[in-house]
């Protein structure tokens, strides 16, 4: 902290510290920039929610399946291909009738990149870490969701090893419905829980509510 | 260990504000944060448990203050210094070079 060159930088000199330690980086040959600008694409483009959502209905039509992702996620998941950094160890939560799961990570800001990639800036944000294990409910009301009283809430904690990842209800009105039909009804958020998935478009005078 | 990160059940961190839709990445230097980090990261000069360890040691009005790739550069920066990868005068000198339009 005696050194002149603390953390007192202010923040607009952020690029050019970021840019300063990439061309070090460079200078010296430890990293390749073009390996880097595909790795970017891979998660900007490549890998995000869409995956998980697959899991999802995949669950959602194959009782087999739904089975092995409860009882072994990682696995059941890399069924389908999704692995890797961050998603070593998964755990998949279920939301049935009488119980709500949601996800967090308190401590960091870990999160299941293979099922749902890069998580949105407010899943790592001080406001959500610190309230949503206190007051779930309330900040479930942020996201526009509103529980009944009688149905439980349970909100899951990531550590630094073991990823959660929400297995929805399906939407009613669904009953028939191809896996990737539902694909397009599964939205990113009804994954962390803090949302639903899409109610079906032709169906809305049968599924009532 | 305790710390500034550990913010499970603390008040008066406000709202959430959750915006409808959001970029990935909000600026160009959170890309390429993110892609140093993998890059370094895969180079084989931290672990992630060293990663994590460097984002809970900092200052605590700094992290609550820095977002969260800001948390990143400060913590690549900071192992990368301490384990000799880079020193602070090389990073300094290129950062006075790209000042200067080099």
């Amino acid at each position: 902290m005696s050194h002149d060159h603390d953390h007192t930088d202010p923040p607009e000199d952020i690029e050019l510290r970021v840019k300063a330690l990439e061309s070090v980086l460079a200078d010296k040959g430890l990293i390749d920039t073009s390996a880097l600008d595909e790795l970017i694409d891979l998660y900007e483009t490549k890998i995000g929610p869409r995956n998980g959502a697959k899991v999802v209905a995949k669950a959602w039509t194959d009782p087999d399946y739904r089975q092995r992702l409860l009882s072994d996620g990682t696995a059941a998941i890399k069924e389908l291909g999704f692995s890797g950094v961050q998603g070593e160890d998964m755990v998949v939560v279920e939301n049935t009738p009488d119980v709500h799961n949601m996800i967090v990570c308190t401590l960091c800001s870990c999160y299941p990149w293979p099922t749902l990639g890069l998580p949105p800036a407010w899943f790592k944000s001080a406001p959500y870490r610190s309230r949503v294990v206190i007051d779930p409910r309330g900040v479930l009301k942020e996201f526009g969701i509103s529980l009944s009283a009688e149905k439980e809430v349970r909100v899951w904690d990531s550590s630094a090893e073991l990823r959660y990842l929400v297995l929805p209800e399906r939407p009613a009105g669904t009953d028939g419905w191809q896996e990737d039909q539902l694909v397009e009804l599964v939205t990113r958020d009804s994954m962390i829980g803090v949302g639903f998935p899409k109610s079906a478009p032709d169906n809305h005078q049968q599924a009532g509510a | 260990m305790n710390g500034i990160h550990d913010l499970g059940g603390m008040h008066g961190h406000g709202p959430i504000n959750p915006p409808p839709t959001e970029p990935v990445f909000s600026h160009e230097w959170e890309r390429r944060i993110f892609a140093l980090f993998i890059g370094a990261f895969g180079g084989g000069h931290y672990n992630v448990d060293e990663f994590r360890h460097a984002i809970e040691r900092m200052d605590p009005a700094e992290y609550l203050l820095g977002s969260y790739y800001e948390h990143w550069l400060h913590s690549i920066e900071t192992l990368l210094l301490e384990k000799g990868v880079v020193t602070r005068d090389e990073l300094d000198q290129k950062i006075a070079a790209l000042k200067g339009g080099h």
